[in-house]
């Protein structure tokens, strides 16, 4: 019967009780809505980053990271190549030589960022051969670089023309090296397509005298939510005064802060809605409260204990509440699930947002995040925000007189 | 037995600011199956004589015992239970939760008694047919006239068995014919049950139905009558 009664209480003022569902579910749905939009671009933007460059996690020589030099490489020994074998969510390795040189062709000169990569398990991550947009792909025994087209623009570079690199090798060796042009490519962080020059990491060992070394390990982890484990064990298995084991976090650290800070904007506007929203409530439960008092009156009179009676009332906004939750998250979950199959071409959000997105990688589609706990936490928080404004009817209740409230 | 004990009960509003006391030593005490009104003109006391004797409220100084206890000790919660099982109530007006029906205002009661559905089924009914509107059962209150309002309050407050029932000016809203018919009804109940009723009044009709008359005049009693 309490149930009941609270149902029926609820229904008494039809009117605002629509209203009040009505504006709770708007503020669910444009959170919901904002949430996941804004979570599925930097997903985006962040699984862009780590599918065409980074990856989810790397091994480097202990230090390397915060000097990185071909001084702090590491022997790619056993060890490392078994890691897909003796850590079970590493799908594999992919080895790199990262340095820099100085490339110059005819009385061009600029500076390159030179990827010795294995060319086979590189493109399996990244891809990359999809890139080139003349000539062709590395083979491993290639004597030849490809380079993205900012690097060709830069130098005047086209295809089969010869690009002299100069550099400092291993343990301060000269390196210098001359080779052919096989292939240009497109890279989609464009930063980075400035300065990107590939070679077969044979090639590099040799260019820097740095034979069986690497810089760079990138571990292969298929599942995003894998990476903490993956990057466990693999600290488990490694000697770790040797190795560093870094994950996409640390990695790109300007990202993430970037991410922070764009989504602590959102998170702005989302409290402004709810603060709008806890207003309107707390109207409701206001109103609801005055309006009553006879009635709590006659209810404590007659032997209904006060928690008993605050137990009808809180019953009522909560349930209010999550009326108005559940229809803003059966609005917003068709359109958030649209947008998630069906992505917002990038270029639709305007020039300017468009050219913002490719400095960060992204060049295609914005789909939105559909994940369960963007919903969950909306319908969380108007759960709370209702129980805190409870404080209300809670005091009145508790300091009830009934035949002051009675005498009205 | 003496179902009521009041001792040389004092209530003093205000006591502070502009003391006013509405009640200066009353000593009263109703026996099981007395059909007893609180008369005097308004501002005499009758209301607050009630709500002291009904654990409403709390005396300035004075004893009330229900049924042998003193009930000025007992803490808020206590006293609210004491209300629910000792005491049945019925207001002036608006007695009744008006999203249940006439049965479940009745059951209500019982409900907070954690007395089992069917028992509650049965004495709802059996109430509402007493009080005489049992083809009413299933109405609100809204859709009932204030006489019919007054006749489920009654049955509500004879839900919990209590030991007498407070009735502070209950026919101060109705008309003659309503009236009348309240009184009939509850003089029925208190001769064929042995219902021990107080109830406060200034209507002339109502006072020639009790049975004994306590006289209040500010705040002391002037005469009690049994008749
Ligand atoms: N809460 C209160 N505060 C101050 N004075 C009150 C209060 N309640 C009643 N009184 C005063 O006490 C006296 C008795 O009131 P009441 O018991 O209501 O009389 P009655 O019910 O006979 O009309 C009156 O003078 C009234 O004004
Ligand atoms: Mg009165």
């Amino acid at each position: 019967m309490i149930l009941q009664l609270a149902w029926r209480n609820i229904w008494r003022n039809k009117r605002r009780t629509l209203i009040t569902i009505s504006a709770i579910a708007f503020a669910v749905f444009l959170a919901s809505f904002m949430r996941s939009f804004q979570k599925g671009i930097w997903d985006s933007v962040i699984d862009g980053a780590v599918n065409q460059f980074y990856g989810y996690a790397q091994v480097h020589a202990d230090g390397y990271w915060d000097d990185q030099t071909i001084d702090n490489s590491m022997e790619l020994d056993a060890q490392l190549n078994a890691l897909p074998q003796s850590v079970d969510l590493v799908a594999d390795v992919v080895p790199r030589i990262e340095s820099f040189a100085l490339a110059s062709s005819g009385d061009l000169t600029s500076g390159v960022f030179v990827l010795g990569i294995d060319p086979v398990k590189e493109n399996a991550m990244t891809q990359i051969a999809d890139k080139i947009i003349a000539g062709s792909y590395l083979t491993p025994t290639d004597e030849a670089v490809v380079v993205a087209s900012g690097v060709a623009k830069k130098l005047g570079l086209a295809l089969n023309d010869t690009i002299i690199l100069i550099s400092q090798g291993y343990h301060g060796v000269n390196a210098a090296g001359k080779y052919p042009i096989k292939g240009i490519f497109e890279f989609g962080i464009p930063d980075l397509n400035k300065r990107l020059l590939l070679l077969p990491i044979k090639a590099a060992e040799t260019f820097y005298g740095a034979e069986g070394r690497a810089t760079t390990l990138i571990l292969k982890i298929n599942d995003r939510n894998d990476v903490p484990m993956a990057i466990a064990a693999t600290t488990q298995q490694l000697p770790n005064e040797k190795y560093e084991v870094l994950e996409w976090q640390e990695l790109m650290p300007e990202l993430v802060e970037a991410r922070l800070l764009d989504e602590a904007g959102g998170y702005i506007i989302i409290g402004i809605l709810y603060l709008l929203i806890t207003f309107a409530i707390f109207g409701t439960i206001l109103m609801m409260t005055k309006e009553r008092s006879y009635e709590f009156g006659v209810l404590t009179a007659i032997g209904m204990r006060r928690r008993k009676l605050f137990g009808v009332i809180w019953l009522e906004t909560i349930i209010v509440a999550m009326l108005g939750a559940i229809v803003g998250i059966l609005m917003s979950i068709p359109i958030v699930y649209y947008l998630h199959i069906n992505p917002i071409p990038a270029a639709a959000m305007g020039a300017d947002a468009a050219e913002a997105f490719e400095k960060f990688g992204i060049s295609g589609d914005l789909p939105t995040a559909f994940d369960k706990s963007t919903f969950f936490i909306q319908a969380l928080i108007i759960f709370l925000i209702t129980s805190l404004l409870a404080i209300y009817p809670w005091t009145t209740i508790m300091n009830l007189k009934p035949i002051e409230a009675m005498r009205g | 037995m003496t179902v009521i004990k009041a001792s040389n009960l004092t209530k003093t509003y205000n006591p502070d600011k502009i003391p006013v006391r509405a009640l200066r030593g009353v000593d009263l005490a109703i026996e099981k199956g007395e059909f007893t009104a609180i008369v005097g003109p308004s501002g005499s006391g009758k209301t607050t004589l009630l709500n002291i004797i009904g654990g409403l409220d709390r005396p300035t100084a004075g004893e009330v015992e229900v049924g042998g206890k003193d009930i000025s000790q007992l803490s808020d919660n206590q006293l609210i239970d004491f209300r629910k099982d000792n005491i049945g109530f019925v207001f002036q007006s608006y007695n009744l939760i008006p999203v249940l029906t006439a049965k479940e205002n009745v059951e209500f009661v019982m409900v907070l008694q954690n007395r089992p559905k069917a028992e509650r089924d049965k004495r709802a009914e059996s109430l509402l047919t007493a009080v005489g509107i049992a083809e009413k059962m299933d109405k609100r209150p809204s859709e009932l006239s204030g006489g019919q309002q007054q006749r489920v309050a009654v049955a509500r407050a004879l839900a919990s068995k209590p030991a007498f029932i407070l009735a502070d000016e209950p026919t101060a809203n109705l008309d003659s014919e309503s009236t009348a018919g309240l009184l009939d009804m509850m003089a029925t109940m208190n001769k064929e049950e042995n219902i021990t009723f107080v109830f406060s009044t200034h209507d002339q009709r109502v006072i020639d139905r009790a049975r004994r008359v306590v006289t209040l005049v500010d705040g002391k009693i002037v005469s009690d009558e049994r008749r």
